[in-house]
């Protein structure tokens, strides 16, 4: 089932996801490409309405109207998910790819016991009794952590607390033990503490079984530590990716070194934050060139054109200016 | 640190103050016998915060910092006087609220007012700005039927808004600018000090970074005081000149904000902020405080954070260590402290 050790993951091609609305067409997800090897994390990092959400629905085939995945390609295992019947797709979405979201509430059902939920998922993509598929529910809840899994099994949702509840959720989505996983904000919702719980349990999941991780947010500092590439997204398009440190350590794009020296940790305590002019822009309106341009401080005239994808010390970028930052931050 | 000396210089002092949900008035005859026939229960009773000290003083910056459930909004609440406390005394200028008369306490409430975490829920969709903005200030004096236009629009200008927008309505901003319309309303009324609960929680990375600004600058400008309840630790850091740390209702440190960060003494203050994710740690290594909040329902005996301390000794689960200066200005309430050298102060 899984391709051999040289294909990756999951490629994705020049993938382009557009909303029609009545007030006129949104590219929301706007020419992007990645590729994700075996067991490795790739942060995807952006502020609302970046896109970021809608490229982990795009690749989960989960768009709803008003849109669309208009063009290109999401290759899983070497095979083309956008050319795949409905039928062998959704035999992958659950099974073989899972996603996790912001509110686990949006994966259980409130109204049926987590067992029912469980067994329910296990028996969708294997066959197997209904008390294996109950011993594989128990495993799942002992492998986040949940402590006394057999009482977890028999509550409902609504007696969980949020981090329970997360936990749960994203145990669900571990259950056929998926080659991919995105999660989108798991634990944006969370204390930090339990935030930390479940980032342990993650990183060791993708230690011990080699899985690949989207892992979404805006929060920079969370995905420092667990991923191995950023992709920063700005107005549907990613406008840099490399490795962590070269994106953290060393931005080369204005975007990126602005959100990064707007986190108080780059700022001397009790000084005003750097902040990044302007406003994220409007879908509807967006500049003819580089979306960025007009809150840019490095902006001229070549950015009325749009930057393509090109590499610049060593990592991905769509600006005609790159440079590192001439202030330094701390 | 005893509250007497100082008390009468605080904006907003806070005593001993607790608060119990749940405990209504004495069940009628029918809930007694549905109760009695197990067809209801008694709601239960949560001791949301129980017996907390806190004073801000005129132009500070207190951060109030724990995890969900221990009570950092509802003391937040008390503190803006939206809600009264079971127990427990606030002292607005020095003197107790309960003594003020009708006029003084509608004053003492201008003074202390609140900005809310989601600008979506806190803004009547109904209203355009102007009306949001100037209600308040008109119904208290504070403007006219004729001035109102300008005074709005010199608390628009005052938040960052353009007062050229003052006619639309809440849904037409965007979130940051909502919650610049919730700064501008809390303005109006010329309060010495906000209370911002999770003021920024829902805000992207680089429209926090406008919105702390604009509450720096507005100390500046003002002498504003702040209540900042927050649970992002790196904010708090940034903005604030002391730190409160709260677990399951009970004040467990304080200190000034450098001391907090560099010396936390407290274990929970401690492992707090051993799991703040920080920038610069990659592929890191999470290490959590080990089990789940309890419940503020059926809250562990003792000190309220021994089952998961990792120092706990037998006398945490029975006893319950009080809240004492171990230097100066930096109080913190655990066991540990009673092995070192005698407190200072």
């Amino acid at each position: 089932m899984s391709g051999d050790a040289m294909t990756p993951t999951l490629q994705v091609r020049e993938l382009q996801t557009n909303f029609h609305t009545r007030a006129g067409l949104l590219p929301v997800v706007n020419q992007v490409s990645f590729t994700l090897g075996r067991g490795k994390v790739l942060g995807l990092v952006g502020e609302s309405g970046s896109g970021k959400s809608v490229t982990g629905f795009s690749i989960m085939g989960l768009v709803d109207a008003p849109g669309r995945v208009e063009g290109g390609q999401v290759l899983f295992q070497g095979r083309d998910l956008m050319q795949l019947p409905e039928r062998e797709r959704r035999s992958l979405r659950g099974n073989r790819i899972a996603m996790i979201f912001q509110d686990p509430m949006a994966t259980l059902n409130p109204v049926l016991r987590v067992d029912v939920q469980m067994v329910e998922t296990v028996l969708a993509h294997s066959r197997v009794s209904q008390a294996q598929a109950r011993e594989q529910a128990l495993q799942a809840l002992a492998l986040m952590g949940i402590p006394s899994p057999h009482e977890r099994l028999k509550a409902y949702p609504h007696q969980l607390s949020g981090g329970m509840r997360q936990r749960v959720a994203i145990a669900i989505a571990l259950l056929h033990g998926p080659d991919l996983i995105i999660a989108d904000e798991p634990t944006t919702a969370l204390d930090v503490t339990i935030q930390a719980q479940i980032l342990s349990e993650m990183q060791k999941l993708v230690r011990e079984r080699g899985t690949s991780m989207i892992w979404i947010s805006h929060d920079l500092s969370v995905v420092a530590g667990l991923a191995d590439e950023i992709a920063v997204m700005y107005a549907g398009r990613i406008v840099e990716h490399g490795t962590v440190d070269q994106v953290l350590d060393a931005p080369q794009h204005p975007y990126t070194q602005g959100l990064i020296a707007s986190l108080p940790s780059a700022n001397r305590r009790g000084t005003r934050l750097r902040q990044i002019p302007g406003m994220a822009p409007n879908l509807l309106a967006l500049p003819s060139g580089c979306a960025f341009a007009p809150r840019c401080s490095r902006a001229s005239t070549a950015c009325t054109a749009q930057p393509e994808v090109r590499l610049v010390d060593q990592r991905l970028l769509r600006c005609f200016h790159p440079g590192s930052l001439t202030e330094t931050t701390a | 640190m005893n509250p007497a000396p100082e008390a009468s210089t605080a904006l907003v002092d806070l005593q001993q103050v607790a608060m119990r949900f749940g405990a209504g008035a004495a069940p009628g005859p029918l809930t007694r016998a549905l109760r009695h026939i197990g067809l209801a229960r008694p709601a239960p009773l949560v001791h949301a915060v129980d017996g907390v000290d806190l004073a801000v003083q005129p132009g500070e910056v207190v951060g109030l910092v724990g995890e969900s459930g221990c009570g950092k909004s509802t003391l937040g609440r008390i503190a803006a006087g939206l809600l009264r406390p079971t127990a427990g005394q606030v002292l607005v200028n020095g003197q107790p609220l309960q003594s003020l008369d009708q006029a003084q306490r509608l004053a003492a409430r201008l003074r202390v007012q609140m900005v809310f975490q989601d600008p979506f829920a806190s803004l009547n969709p109904r209203l355009r700005v102007s009306r949001i903005v100037g209600e308040a200030a008109r119904w208290h004096g504070l403007t006219d039927a004729a001035g109102e236009d300008d005074y709005v629009a010199a608390q628009l200008r005052r938040a960052g808004l353009d007062p050229a927008l003052r006619h639309r309505y809440p849904h037409q901003f965007s979130g940051g600018q909502r919650q610049r319309i919730g700064i501008a309303r809390a303005l109006a009324v010329q309060p010495r000090m906000l209370v911002c609960d999770e003021a920024v929680a829902a805000l992207d990375v680089s429209i926090q970074a406008q919105i702390l600004n604009l509450f720096m600058d507005l100390r500046d400008e003002l002498g504003l005081a702040y209540l900042f309840i927050s649970h992002d630790l790196g904010v708090v850091e940034h903005l604030c000149d002391r730190v409160v740390v709260m677990y399951l209702g009970r004040v467990v440190e304080s200190a000034p904000v450098a001391q907090l960060f560099a010396q936390p003494q407290h274990p929970y203050t401690r492992a707090l902020l051993a799991e703040i994710p920080r920038i610069s740690e990659r592929r890191a290594q999470f290490n959590a405080i080990r089990g789940e909040i309890p419940s503020p329902i059926a809250p562990p005996s003792g000190c309220h954070f021994h089952p998961r301390c990792p120092q706990a000794m037998a006398r945490c689960a029975t006893e319950v260590p009080t809240l004492r200066g171990i230097a100066i200005h930096h109080q913190s309430a655990c066991h540990l402290n009673d092995g070192s050298a005698s407190p200072a102060i």
